[in-house]
């Protein structure tokens, strides 16, 4: 891979405004000299040759695979906030590939695959831990759905496999598995791949690797319209944002749950509706849980993260909105849910919570690609599982912006799917599980 | 807490109200085209702002509702035509008799 090259060729020196090292680490240390910025901003400048909207994972990677794949440097990313200041700094920053329908599997499994290597290929710890991943299952119809999960992994070669209340015991001790449970933990998925990752280095590693590529980019810069021209086949022509118009005939709406926002700009519709998903976090505690668990029946998934603190997410809230605020609701529900699966963390307490904004369609499954406006393109729709995507989905929407066309690994995931009736249906293992 | 103003009940915790959104008007199943139909089934505003929405209120009086609410703030409003049209308090509160009377028929 290209990406690949450039970190191994002797080019690379003067790409980096420092590589990071072991020895550099000591150095630095040692003489007490200060560590250059790892990027650096730009004035806005008049045209670029592609823009994306939205800095987030989706966004800067797509950027990053653009410069490192495609050689496309002229590029801007725009966020009216800060890098990683929406889904992407605030998902529980789970990996997995076990899903439901073989195209999400082959496309999840290359995500994993690219986190896999990413530390390596950014010079930038990521700190991705494959601790593995226990989707726990109540009752006879999701143990169903486990074993066809499972069964659909296989084919697609992804290490998935049904394990019974034993083994879950072992892998994950706190877990209630007796039959006097209100939920009895009946078996599990069990996916030895699946772990969790630091989402925010995702995001600055991103940067880094694709500002020191030529990126450009531009925080608190809001889009504010698209100008399209007009005619039979309408075309980008320019964005305006709060920091001067740019004229550009490439632009990819990367704004999860603000998609519909910038789309409605260019007078594109998506089959979108926004919903906050809250999570929280406790107070830091010994390491004592070395999985991800899981249970989609009491919408609840739990990890302990390498500081100690355990995470905790849930499924979105009753009702469709744009706010960032977390309810109490939420969090009685929620530790009712955990004391169920693990009741010995009754004396654990919260330390706070937060909700990020999710871009629900249909089917649970994303919207890539083209729209019917040339050279305004998607990355929407990634509602609950955004983050786990963002290395493939940036890879796949930078070689659509390159060539042109769908790439194959996303040709199950077009707009116009919503009028031909090819729904992807992802409910079974994308409405919870985590 | 979010408090919804429904007509009926007064101002009540939202989670006592299931959320069914934006309201959409069906189109006619035999003459509508296959994208009218699409849009109906799966487009929605999904504006940032003031929006009229349609409520259940399934654990009070059971009937569905229009509140306007911000999807930004949460804050929520009755419906535009429900203010407009409300009736009087003094008018309202007429056939309900003398309000000291019923509270000794509570009592009995």
């Amino acid at each position: 891979m290209s990406q690949l090259a450039i970190g191994r060729s002797g080019s690379r020196r003067g790409i980096y405004p420092a590589r990071y090292s072991a020895a550099g680490l000591i150095r630095r240390g040692l003489t007490h000299t200060e560590w250059p910025p790892a990027w650096r901003p730009h004035p806005v400048k008049p045209s670029y040759d592609v823009v994306i909207v939205g800095g987030g994972v989706h966004g800067l990677a797509a950027a990053y695979y653009l410069a490192a794949n495609h050689g496309i440097t002229d590029v801007a990313v725009l966020d009216k906030g800060y890098i990683g200041a929406g889904g992407s700094g605030r998902n529980t920053a789970i990996l997995r590939s076990n899903y439901l329908t073989p195209e999400g599997v082959r496309f999840y499994d290359r995500s994993v695959k690219l986190y896999q290597r990413l530390a390596a290929d950014l010079d930038y710890n990521v700190m991705f831990s494959q601790r593995g991943h226990l989707t726990l299952a109540h009752n006879d119809s999701s143990l169903r759905t486990m074993r066809w999960r499972a069964e659909v992994n296989k084919v697609e070669g992804v290490n998935s496999e049904v394990i019974g209340p034993a083994k879950i015991k072992r892998l994950a001790p706190f877990l209630d598995v007796g039959d006097k449970a209100r939920y009895p933990i009946l078996g599990a998925l069990y996916h030895p791949p699946g772990g969790i990752i630091r989402h925010d280095a995702v995001v600055w590693g991103y940067a880094r690797g694709a500002a020191a590529r030529g990126v450009h980019i531009h925080q608190h810069t809001e889009v504010t319209g698209i100008d399209v021209t007009g005619g039979e086949t309408p075309r980008v022509r320019a964005v305006r944002t709060t920091q001067g118009d740019i004229a550009t005939r490439t632009v990819l709406n990367a704004t999860a749950g603000w998609s519909t926002l910038i789309a409605d700009m260019a007078g594109v519709r998506l089959p979108v509706t926004t919903y906050p998903l809250q999570a929280a976090v406790t107070e830091p505690v010994k390491p004592f849980l070395s999985t991800v668990i899981v249970s989609g029946s009491l919408h609840v998934y739990i990890s302990q993260t390498d500081r100690g603190e355990l995470v905790f997410g849930a499924s979105v809230d009753p009702f469709t909105s744009y706010s960032m605020r977390g309810s109490l609701e939420f969090i009685e529900g929620l530790a009712g849910h955990v004391l169920e699966l693990m009741p010995a963390l009754s004396k654990v307490r919260l330390l706070r919570q937060w909700a990020g904004l999710c871009d629900m369609t249909p089917d649970f499954s994303p919207i890539m690609g083209t729209t019917p406006v040339g050279g305004f393109l998607v990355d929407v729709g990634w509602g609950t599982y955004g983050f786990k995507a963002g290395p493939v989905s940036g890879e796949a929407m930078a070689d659509c912006i390159a060539s042109g066309q769908q790439p194959e690994i996303i040709s199950a995931f077009g707009l116009d799917r919503f009028t031909a009736g090819t729904l992807v249906g992802e409910k079974g293992a994308a409405a919870v599980g985590h | 807490m979010i408090l919804l103003p429904c007509p009926w009940c007064g101002p009540r915790d939202a989670s006592e109200f299931g959320h069914v959104g934006e309201p959409v008007p069906r189109p006619d199943p035999a003459a509508a085209s296959p994208a009218q139909w699409r849009s109906y089934l799966y487009l929605r505003a999904n504006s940032c702002g003031w929006v009229v929405e349609t409520w259940y209120h399934r654990q009070g009086c059971r009937r569905f509702i229009k509140v306007e609410r911000h999807t930004e703030t949460n804050e929520t409003r009755e419906h535009r035509q429900d203010r407009e049209h409300r009736p009087e308090p003094e008018s309202e509160l007429q056939p309900a008799g003398d309000p000291s009377q019923q509270a000794t028929a509570g009592t009995a």
